[in-house]
């Protein structure tokens, strides 16, 4: 595989990125761990996301994503909690348990040619399942309320994996976690499989006919993206030290995932990034909006809280009906067009 | 914990079957929809939501309950035909998930809609039917009223899919939606009408829920995956077949339920549902595609 070509545009978009924190300590002293958290949200959940449109981009709608970073999570908390074992160890056996899953139920759905509705409902009861055994091994999970990881020390310690009291620290790793997954996607969006894949995507006889193995293919990128996932799942229980069936598992959270990655755009590298920039910020500006103004406030009263969720639902029907290919993809067709300086022939 | 086959076993079986009618009741409107538009309703529970929360309000405003259910009704099948004009119409003709997706959309709406309006505290009508007491088993009058009024629902859908001319033409579009046009079917209006009845069943199983259940926001994420699998282990727009599946689901959960834990006999419900797809793809009952 060829090495990737990087561009000007991509070192300063990095740099960019990893000055934030910098920015952030200049501007807003006061309340640098607010936005700190923030930030660690939005590049975590993009990199949640990446993982989703890998496979998402193919045609392969799931819901079950939820069941992977659910997986991963709760593996990793689990083992570190009852078995002393060390997240070093745990998450790869979380991300391998989660590939093994997604292969598990893949197999059989592209052999028998399950897409479309059938799929998307398929895994939507993985999810399900996922969730209803987490909440039913309440012994060792703490059921529907959550649990936490055990913490160790003063809350950093590199053994456990554990460095929630440090922002500065936090951020960078999920920086590093993050530009992972976009060099993951780079390299299957420059590979064969890739083009495979589309062609599977298009029509699914005639790839298979032209002598693509469809469903390897497809089985190969299900294992890469349920592993993704699963490993966005365990840095998020690393990081918020709480882990619960219907924040890090669930079906609200698959279709958060899905709708996320469909606000920014399914298929660029970014896409998945400005759907979590996306949605992030309509959630916290929302509520600081309503928290800062005191007739809103009165106005709107305790169901201020669910005001971001209203928006967010009516903005994804817009969305799905208007802009299919998200803000990203949208936003570079007309500047497509605009370079072009002529009239549009779609 | 243990499982023994005595009478509170017999009873759990009961349970089940009674459970099933309301489970098979939602699953024939979203079947409805699938057979005839093509699309999954994913938001169909969160109609319903709309429908137990409109016989609330109605009658605790003083209505008597079968009025109030018949404003729920009215409720869910005009916001079925809102549904279908305002969301799915526009993207009719674009991938199939996208239509999907679209109302998983319309899913957030109304639960933020109905959080921030009625509040996230459990919510209950406050009619008690008492129960049925045979042999030291009790069954609940409320589950066995839903259990009849769901089979009744379900007959009269039969009946008028097989008797009236408008059900003739909805059976007959279900079967080929690109011949019908051209033979002076109007499908935009069959779509509507086919949308009224699917939010009108919805309102029906409202009206035996809340005499059931209490109401709450999310009431649809636990039902809503449930009613998904019985259409789909039936096939997809095989309505007979969503009603066998109701009961065979409805005992795994029953049985389940009273040898372990409620979830674990979701649980099992669920891998059941995983497993039979693989087997057989195109659902249980479902024809070669």
């Amino acid at each position: 595989m060829s090495a990737l070509r990087v561009r000007p545009a991509a070192v300063i978009g990095i740099l960019a990125v990893a000055a934030l924190p910098l920015l952030v300590r200049l501007v807003f002293p006061a309340s640098e761990k607010y936005y700190l958290h923030l930030l660690i949200q939005i590049l975590l959940w993009a990199f949640i996301y990446t993982g989703w449109s890998l496979m998402g981009r193919f045609g392969l709608t799931s819901l079950g994503h939820g069941a992977f970073t659910g997986i991963g999570a709760y593996t990793t908390v689990m083992l570190w909690n009852f078995a002393g074992l060390t997240p070093w160890l745990g998450i790869p056996i979380g991300i391998m348990l989660a590939s093994i899953v997604g292969v598990l139920v893949g197999y059989p759905c592209f052999r028998l040619r399950i897409t479309g509705h059938y799929f998307a409902l398929l895994t939507l009861a993985l999810t399900e399942f996922v969730r209803l055994c987490i909440v039913g091994l309440r012994d060792y999970t703490g059921g529907s309320l959550g649990t936490q990881p055990k913490r160790s020390g003063d809350g950093i310690s590199l053994y456990a994996m554990q460095f929630e009291p440090d922002r500065m620290l936090s951020y960078y790793i999920v920086f590093a976690l993050w530009l992972f997954g976009l060099y993951i996607w780079l390299r299957v969006d420059r590979s064969m499989d890739r083009y495979a894949l589309d062609a599977a995507s298009q029509d699914e006889d005639a790839a298979a006919s032209v002598g693509i193995d469809v469903t390897r293919e497809k089985l190969k990128i299900t294992a890469l993206s349920s592993a993704l996932c699963a490993f966005g799942g365990a840095v998020f229980a690393q990081y918020q030290m709480y882990i619960g069936p219907d924040t890090i598992a669930g079906l609200g959270l698959s279709l958060n995932i899905v709708f996320a990655v469909i606000a920014g755009g399914m298929w660029t590298l970014l896409g998945p990034t400005v759907g979590a920039v996306f949605t992030q910020v309509l959630a916290e500006g929302l509520r600081v909006a309503i928290q800062g103004s005191a007739t809103l406030k009165g106005l709107l009263g305790s169901s201020a809280l669910a005001l971001d969720q209203a928006i967010y639902g009516l903005l994804l029907v817009l969305f799905i009906i208007y802009m299919p290919k998200g803000i990203l993809g949208t936003g570079s067709d007309w500047w497509r067009r605009l370079r072009q300086r002529g009239p549009a022939s779609s | 914990m243990d499982c023994q086959l005595d009478v509170f076993f017999l009873e759990a079986i009961i349970n089940g079957l009674l459970l099933a009618g309301l489970l098979a009741l939602l699953a024939l409107g979203l079947n409805l929809i699938f057979g005839v538009i093509d699309v999954v309703w994913i938001c169909y529970v969160e109609l319903v939501m709309v429908g137990m929360y409109g016989i609330n309000y109605a009658y605790k405003g003083g209505a008597p309950f079968l009025l109030a259910a018949v404003f729920g009704i009215l409720i869910t099948a005009l916001a079925g035909v809102l549904l279908h004009f305002l969301v799915i119409r526009p993207v009719l003709e674009t991938p199939p998930i996208n239509q999907l997706l679209v109302t998983g959309g319309v899913l957030f709406l109304l639960q933020a809609l109905a959080t921030m309006a009625f509040g996230i505290e459990f919510r209950n009508v406050g009619i008690r039917l008492g129960s049925m007491n045979v042999a030291d088993m009790s069954f609940s009058w409320s589950r066995i009223l839903a259990f009849l009024v769901a089979l009744g629902g379900m007959l009269a859908l039969w009946q008028f899919l097989k008797r009236t001319y408008l059900g003739t033409a909805i059976r007959a579009i279900a079967q080929d939606r690109q011949i019908m046009p051209l033979m002076g079917v109007d499908s935009r209006r069959l779509y509507l009408v086919t949308s009224a009845i699917g939010g009108g069943l919805a309102g029906l199983a409202a009206t035996l829920m809340v005499l059931q259940y209490d109401i709450y926001p999310q009431i649809g994420l636990q039902f809503g995956p449930l009613i998904f699998m019985i259409c789909v282990l039936g096939g997809l727009g095989n309505m007979i077949g969503g009603f066998i599946a109701a009961f065979i689901i409805s005992q795994f959960i029953a049985v389940g339920s009273s040898c372990f834990h409620t979830e674990w006999g979701y649980a099992v419900a669920f891998l059941f549902f995983m497993v039979a797809i693989f087997i057989r793809p195109q659902g249980l009952f479902g024809g070669k595609t």
